[in-house]
């Protein structure tokens, strides 16, 4: 009989344990009370993994109109917006921000967000609205640009590349890597690049010149840059990559010692990196439409503005906001970023990726 | 001996509770897997569709398919040939350090992709440790062994990942066997080869099956593997269907990958079930102490380190690569392609718990373990809970089981994106409104360990001689007494080695947990990948110094785990 009773016993305290506790949240996180009549009420914000906002700036929110965010971080850029329009009778969220100009005609397409011509909209530059209808509302930008390891290209004596040809020179043999524009949001960027350099017909002969000159392909930016990209702390083996412009800053701000200039560059000549632009837009039959609007002027106003430098390693659209040192010592603009237009995008997008896929992997 | 009478008369007795044993499974199955699945289908599918597509798509179908059948089979067969000595070691030597040795076998398990990759890197990458030993060696200008983007890192991968299901489950089985009869066939004149396959390898056939096909499975949906070890040119269906679904949102094409991959799980699990019929011999298991031995002779020494040495180097050398990563800082010698000069530090550690940006999203490291470890916990408690009278059913073989078996396997087969899209759509909405609930969590890992924790125990229970039951029926134990006397003891061993796979199929999954993310409930894996998505060597060592204490959380839960006994039962 004691046996039977220990483990009873044993269960018991097991359910017990399980019955009290529940996933705990970051300890500085407000209490999640259920809402009462009287309590904060809730807006729930859709996203992608790499979202990154203050503690402090979305406190401000919160309090300011009594108001609990929730954040559901849904994967990359493509499966984030993916999993919003498959959700779109039933959306999860009130707010969807993270859709880039390489994915906005499939969300602008499926319909899932309502328009709202936030005051904010003034303040920011018209190249960066491309919904006549502003159903999305453009919120940061930034490059996707080839990076380089400077000490390798000192050590080598070799000068670095100044253009997209200039990759498929017999010097820079076997010293590439960049991202399958399949899998990777930053892939995408870089081949649309091409297509905007060399236009849709040539863009291919490029790759083929690339893939002869031993550029390798991986899937994801993590792989290329932490595992094959010799100027980051993975000990890889290639010297250049597809990253972006800010990710020199970036490795200054996350040195493990003081650094006085970062151990990378970025090559930021004319139609060698591609733009993205990211959006926000109020999801179509949101219950909160009113919380929804404040939040979208909320992402457009200054503090959130400014807070998104050291967070996601973008430019905030309003040319107002007040950029951080390390960005304004160690981040460069293209002047002249290749263009394809959303268009041009949403047409052959996955066709292009298609005739990719079969010249550089097959 | 019980008469005929009497052993139908229990029969009918069995069949209310059987069916009893069946519904909690089933109905979670049900509820958490089929309706899902059906929804996320229903979307992408047509008949009509399908005849338009098959054409048009046949080769983007027909090549992963190919490759993915392919380098299951090859994964799986090295992975038998690293693990079946193994299972032996374990099972048949005393050792010191071997409850160690068996915790560290597991932690790869455990390890999400991109940590793995890393690991992998350090050592056999173009600057790992091997090719540069190998350069400075030689005098070589180029590092003499590709790795990373072939085939081999694969197939080295998914040995690395899966052997511990080998060790485990057919350790397990192994260590149970009665010596004697293979000391009964020798004395008989069998030679010990004779004797192995007359003997030995048939009753532990059910085990090896069933970790064949546990094995099979994971290679056959593997994702992460392939992505980021093997690279863009090798893809499987699971790739493809990540990427027709999330990448290019064809759902068409993504539910007919989807089917396909399904239609194959199915087939698989049913060939298994016939397989795994013929095989069952009941054999009155041993304890442990009885099978155990210390090697003595100079040859069983040198097997014995063999064997420990070559699990060493394939298991734990990139997890000490690994751990060395987190501790070791090369800021100064970046760039160059010679050695590197390496500085200790713990600064990565320190960093973890300082929210440097004040970021809405920082996961302090003890958060982070601890909600790993309740949803492990949780995960655990479901899984065992609705395995174990699923298994028990199994082990009775009825021709509803027979039916039902294959299905049980299912979980594992399916494609886990198509699985996660289906959660979306199927758990937004009315009558299960769960949303981004943080209980889906738990259950998603549940389904993936659920097949574990069947194939775990099944073998084990059936294994168990009905006259035992009989003989304790006969002198009048109730029915609950011999379950508790007969089958419990026997069961509890491979209940411990159920748990661990429930618990570390929980620890590791990224998958789910990324697609039903709620950032406030951050789990370590989240935490990894959190860092790894911005540059900077603070990142990268963060990331290695998660990954690490990911490592230890798992190890010395592993080792709790399994010294846990149920109070008052002996050990088999």
């Amino acid at each position: 009989m004691t046996r039977t009773r220990y483990m009873l016993l044993i269960l018991f305290v097991a359910v017990l344990a399980l019955a009290a506790c529940q996933p705990a949240p970051p300890p500085t996180a407000a209490p999640t009370a259920t809402p009462t009549p009287s309590g904060p009420r809730e807006l729930t914000v859709m996203t992608h993994d790499s979202f990154e906002v203050s503690e402090e700036v979305i406190r401000q929110f919160e309090e300011a109109n009594n108001v609990k965010v929730t954040f559901l971080k849904s994967g990359d850029t493509g499966s984030a917006l993916n999993k919003a329009i498959l959700s779109k009778d039933a959306p999860l969220a009130d707010v969807f921000y993270g859709v880039d100009n390489t994915f906005l005609s499939r969300a602008l397409d499926a319909g899932i967000f309502e328009p709202y011509a936030s005051p904010m909209l003034d303040k920011i530059p018209d190249k960066f609205k491309m919904d006549p209808e502003n159903r999305a509302l453009p919120v940061d930008y930034g490059d996707v640009c080839l990076n380089y390891d400077k000490a390798y290209f000192q050590e080598h004596n070799l000068t670095i590349p100044q253009s997209l040809e200039d990759l498929t020179k017999p010097e820079y043999k076997g010293l590439l890597v960049v991202e399958n524009p399949a899998t990777s949001s930053p892939g995408l960027a870089f081949m649309l690049a091409t297509v905007g350099h060399f236009g849709p017909d040539k863009f291919l002969d490029f790759w083929k010149a690339l893939r002869d000159n031993e550029t390798l392909v991986v899937d994801d930016w993590e792989t290329a840059y932490f595992t094959h990209f010799s100027g980051s702390s993975g000990q890889g083996a290639y010297p250049l990559v597809v990253s972006y412009a800010t990710s020199p800053a970036a490795e200054v701000y996350f040195a493990s010692e003081p650094l006085e200039e970062p151990p990378t560059g970025s090559i930021t000549a004319a139609e060698t990196c591609f733009r993205q632009v990211e959006f926000v837009g109020i999801l179509k039959g949101t219950k909160n439409r009113d919380l929804a609007e404040k939040f979208v002027d909320f992402m457009l106003d200054l503090p959130f503005q400014q807070d998104i430098p050291l967070q996601m390693w973008v430019f905030p659209v309003r040319p107002d906001a007040e950029l951080p040192d390390v960005f304004v010592k160690f981040a460069e603009v293209p002047e002249q970023p290749a263009y394809v237009s959303p268009e041009d995008i949403a047409k052959h997008r996955d066709e292009w990726i298609k005739a990719w896929t079969e010249v550089m992997l097959r | 001996m019980t008469t005929r009478a009497a052993v139908l008369r229990r029969r009918g007795a069995l069949v209310p509770r059987a069916v009893g044993l069946w519904l909690p499974p089933l109905v979670f199955l049900g509820i958490f897997f089929f309706y899902p699945l059906y929804s996320i289908l229903r979307l992408g599918l047509s008949p009509a569709q399908v005849a338009a597509l098959l054409p048009e798509e046949w080769p983007t179908l027909w090549r992963p398919l190919r490759f993915t059948i392919w380098q299951a089979t090859l994964s799986t067969l090295l992975t038998l040939v690293v693990g079946l000595p193994g299972a032996y070691l374990f099972a048949r030597y005393r050792f010191p350090g071997k409850d160690l040795l068996r915790a560290l076998t597991t932690i790869p398990f455990i390890l999400p992709t991109v940590v793995a990759a890393a690991g992998f890197n350090a050592l056999l990458g173009p600057r790992g440790w091997i090719n540069l030993a190998l350069m400075a060696l030689f005098d070589l200008s180029k590092p003499p062994i590709p790795f990373l983007n072939t085939i081999w890192a694969i197939l080295v991968a998914h040995v690395f990942y899966n052997t511990t299901i080998v060790l485990r489950i057919v350790g397990n089985a192994w260590a149970h066997l009665d010596p004697k009869l293979m000391q009964a066939a020798r004395v008989l004149g069998a030679s010990e080869r004779r004797a192995f396959l007359h003997v030995t390898w048939p009753l532990l056939r059910p085990a090896i099956l069933a970790a064949s096909l546990l094995v099979f499975l994971f290679d056959f949906t593997s994702f992460g593997v392939i992505l980021i070890l093997g690279g863009p040119r090798y893809a499987t269906l699971e790739v493809e269907i990540y990427i027709q679904a999330l990448r290019m949102l064809n759902l068409p094409l993504a539910a007919l990958l989807s089917v396909v991959q399904l239609l194959c799980t199915l087939a698989l699990t049913i060939a298994y079930t016939r397989a795994a019929e013929r095989v069952v011999v009941p054999v009155t298991p041993r304890a442990e102490e009885e099978t155990m031995q210390t090697p003595r002779t100079r040859v069983e020494r040198a097997l014995v380190l063999g064997l420990i040495a070559l699990l060493l180097a394939l298991l734990v050398a990139p997890l000490v690569a690994l751990a060395v990563r987190s501790v070791v800082q090369l800021e100064a010698a970046r760039g160059h392609r010679g050695p590197v000069d390496y500085g200790v530090t713990l600064a990565f550690y320190r960093e973890l718990f300082i929210n440097r940006r004040e970021s809405l999203f920082y996961v302090p490291p003890i958060m982070a373990i601890r909600n790993s470890l309740l949803y492990a916990l949780a995960t655990v408690v479901i899984s065992v809970g609705l395995g174990l009278p699923t298994a028990i059913v199994l082990a009775r073989r009825s021709r509803l089981g027979r039916v039902l078996d294959p299905l049980l396997m299912l979980p594992l087969g399916t494609s886990a994106v198509t699985l996660g899209l289906g959660f979306i759509v199927a758990f937004s909405h009315p009558p299960l409104n769960l949303r981004a609930s943080p209980v889906l969590i738990p259950l998603a890992h549940s389904l993936v360990a659920f097949p574990f924790v069947v194939r775990t125990l099944q073998p084990a229970l059936a294994s168990i001689p009905p006259r035992l039951h009989e003989a304790a029926a006969v002198l009048g134990a109730s029915p609950w007494r011999v379950w508790r006397e007969v089958d419990l003891p026997i069961v509890a061993r491979a209940a411990a080695v159920a748990a661990v796979f429930a618990f570390t199929v929980s620890m590791g999954e990224f998958g789910a947990t990324a697609l039903l993310a709620r950032p406030e409930y951050p789990t370590i894996p989240i935490a990894i990948y959190r860092f790894l998505s911005q540059p900077g060597a603070l990142n990268y060592g963060q990331a290695m110094a998660m990954a690490t204490i990911l490592m230890l959380v798992v190890g010395g839960s592993i080792v709790i785990i399994e010294k846990v006994r149920i109070p008052g039962v002996g050990e088999f």
